[in-house]
């Protein structure tokens, strides 16, 4: 009965089917098409033709591209990756066997998994590959698998990050990050353990207010401050930037690991208190170590605000110490030629990359972060 | 716990709030009232290099016994609300034109405040439909191919939203490839960057690409909670699949939809980025744009702190009312839980 009664007709089952198909291209097709563009010669990339962009007769022609072979690496490189990341519970526990502690284990795999890439992509993908390719070009038969297939070149990627110095950006952007996730969570996970457990009516102010505070627009808080900050030396410095993002964050980040600690029994609290634990005691021994799905879920959250923000490090920050994203848009509205817009594009690309792996890996927590305010805000 | 521990815990986060939320709106309230510049000075200098010389007329800031730019900071009232408002030009706008929205949008301000609005709005019915039929149809997807769509879906959503709508204007810009797709469709040139209404079009796709998503996780997630009897309850009682929606399942995760409704709102009301990533700012901008714009170095290398400010203000009142009837709900149920 409930099988029949949950089972779709035919026709809605092709209708979901479409949808579904229909949606995943809208979604993916406008990143995807960044990536295929950012490695083609600008007169590809910006081809009217699709599948010249995609196939790129001129990259072919000058640069060179993937073989059959090289192919048959790529997919068998991210198979490999894929499947690794798929056991990744399991090489956890194993290393967490060895070393005993959970924040050194964890930083080993991410470790490992970040060697694994570079190994895979920088070495296996490249020069065993081309190493593959020169042989079987004096191979009569096997000669086709060798012949390059779609245009490929990592010259605007090559230009991004030694040319023009992303990487400087790059470590701009990562201190920021760090720096924001660091202290919103220090501050935030305080805040968030007292608001669950009390239901005083300063809790609830406290609640409201910081919902209020989470509708402001951010360009508010910018104006409060710009000429302070000026006055005071602090343009230009990352600091500056930091705070402000963490006190936009706030409200946010308290609301958030309010609902996880919601989760945790107040029982638990009480006992330790019993067994002689101080309220910070408890805090940091009993339900700290339970708190870490939160804690990651939320970092996760910040992470992303602080990564994606625009208009803070635009205001307050200039040339050396810029971050990627108002960077790209420096970039973007210096270009005179093609090559500067590709180059550009490959930006972007590399700007996007981590965001692609972080949802890979993270993509439970992101989705149990989302309900987890709702539900319980 | 006890009201001293509950005040040693929040006590970084609230003073992080009160200096770096609070303060400043204060701040802003009272810039809103100056005007403040750097006092420029017109000098002629005269450069002198293997060829001859040449007197230059620069601007340079003043400067103080100590090395210090020379600022003036006075009371200027309710001066820069009236720089940005405009009533005067307004005035003469209606007498020439009558009460045209188009004419009246040659004013930065309202131009800003009608898309603002119209963004907010329209962006709201589209998020919430298809993010429940997103939601709808991956609930009946096979088990194993919900998370790989969930992987793509988020995608959208996790992107920065100034590199998604590059990449979407990437796709449209000059002869990108949808561009020539739909010239050779309708056989007609199309210029997409060239017309404001073409721009504000692809901003909406953009930000309910960009929002669809989160409606979606939440949607979905409340759809696994409905109660599965009373499902088959209706549908014994002879409910076809529609009914059994619209009476059965909305009303159960309506709470949810008032929710995304009030995210959505919050986070439209601020457009931004997409201005930034389109690169529109010549045809179309928003409040919070307008803000950005004055606080940015113009050419004389001046900020805009006190206009800045105004518009700040302006835009707060906009928050406020999108806000009140949450606080009221809010504090209704604060009352109930007392009595």
């Amino acid at each position: 009965m409930e099988s029949k009664l949950f089972n779709l007709s035919i026709s809605l089952k092709v209708i979901v089917g479409i949808s579904i198909i229909l949606w995943a291209f809208i979604a993916l097709f406008p990143l995807l098409w960044v990536f295929i563009m950012s490695i083609k010669l600008p007169i590809d990339s910006f081809a009217s033709n699709p599948l010249n962009v995609i196939i790129g007769p001129n990259t072919l022609k000058q640069v060179g591209g993937l073989s059959f072979i090289n192919l048959i690496f790529l997919c068998f490189s991210i198979y490999i990756y894929f499947k690794f990341f798929k056991s990744r519970k399991h090489s956890f526990l194993k290393i967490n066997n060895l070393t005993n502690n959970k924040l050194i284990s964890f930083l080993l795999l991410v470790l490992i998994f970040i060697a694994l890439f570079l190994v895979l992509f920088l070495f296996f993908n490249t020069h065993i590959a081309n190493f593959l390719n020169n042989i079987f070009e004096y191979i009569p038969f096997l000669k086709i698998l060798s012949k390059p297939l779609i245009g490929f070149t990592t010259q605007h990627f090559v230009a991004v990050w030694s040319e023009n110095e992303f990487y400087i950006q790059f470590l701009n952007t990562a201190l920021v990050t760090l720096g924001v996730v660091s202290i919103s969570l220090t501050v935030g996970t305080l805040a968030g353990y007292a608001l669950s457990r009390s239901s005083s009516v300063i809790a609830f102010w406290l609640l409201v207010a910081a919902l209020v505070f989470r509708a402001l627009p951010h360009s508010v808080l910018v104006t409060g401050y710009l000429e302070l900050f000026i006055d005071y030396g602090l343009y230009g410095k990352k600091i500056a930037v930091i705070i402000l993002l963490v006190a936009i964050n706030q409200p946010f980040t308290i609301w958030m690991l309010r609902s996880f600690f919601m989760n945790i029994p107040q029982d638990l609290d009480e006992a330790a208190q019993i067994d002689g634990c101080n309220p910070f005691q408890a805090f940091w021994m009993v339900i700290m170590p339970l708190m870490w799905p939160g804690v990651i879920t939320t970092g996760l959250f910040s992470f992303l605000l602080a990564y994606n923000d625009y208009l803070v490090c635009a205001l307050l920050l200039d040339g050396q110490s810029q971050t990627m994203v108002p960077a790209i848009m420096q970039y973007f509205n210096m270009e005179t030629t093609m090559t500067d817009l590709v180059e550009s594009i490959a930006a972007a690309a590399s700007i996007t990359l981590p965001l692609f792996i972080l949802v890979m890996f993270f993509q439970k927590q992101i989705v149990s972060g989302l309900t987890q305010g709702s539900v319980k805000g | 716990m006890n009201r001293k521990t509950f005040l040693i815990f929040t006590m970084p986060s609230f003073m992080m709030m009160v200096f770096f939320i609070a303060i400043p709106l204060f701040l802003v309230f009272f810039q809103s009232f100056h005007f403040k510049q750097d006092i420029l000075e017109i000098v002629e200098r005269e450069k002198c290099d293997p060829f001859g010389c040449k007197t230059e007329i620069l601007k340079v800031p003043v400067l103080d016994e100590k090395g210090n730019r020379t600022k003036i900071n006075i009371w200027v009232g309710w001066q820069n609300y009236k720089n940005i408002l405009q009533f005067e030009e307004l005035n003469s706008i209606i007498k020439n034109n009558g009460y045209s929205w188009s004419a009246i949008q040659s004013i930065d301000f309202y131009q800003a405040l009608r898309f603002t609005i119209t963004f907010t709005f329209i962006t709201l019915p589209f998020v919430l439909f298809f993010g429940m039929c997103l939601a709808l149809c991956v609930n009946n997807l096979v088990n194993r191919l919900k998370g790989p769509v969930i992987f793509i879906t988020l995608l959208p959503f996790i992107i920065t939203p100034v590199i998604g709508s590059l990449s979407i204007k990437w796709l449209f810009i000059g002869d990108g490839i949808v561009t020539s797709l739909l010239e050779y469709i309708l056989d007609k040139d199309i210029a997409v960057f060239a017309k404001a209404w073409s721009i504000e079009l692809l901003v909406l796709f953009y930000r309910i690409w960009h929002t669809t998503p989160f409606a979606f996780v939440i949607f979905y997630a409340a759809l696994q909670t409905v109660d599965k009897d009373r499902i088959e309850a209706a549908f014994v009682d002879g409910a076809n699949r529609f009914q059994r929606l619209r009476y059965i399942v909305i009303p159960h995760i309506m709470p949810l939809i008032v929710f995304v409704t009030l995210i959505h709102l919050m986070d439209a009301y601020r457009v931004y980025d997409e201005i930034v990533g389109f690169g529109a700012e010549g045809f179309l901008n928003s409040l919070q744009w307008m803000t950005y714009d004055f606080l940015r170095l113009d050419d004389s290398g001046s900020r805009y702190i006190g206009r800045a400010s105004a518009t700040s203000m302006l835009t707060m009142i906009g928050i406020v009312i999108i806000l009140i009837p949450v606080l009221r709900r809010v504090f209704r149920e604060q009352k109930e839980k007392k009595n």
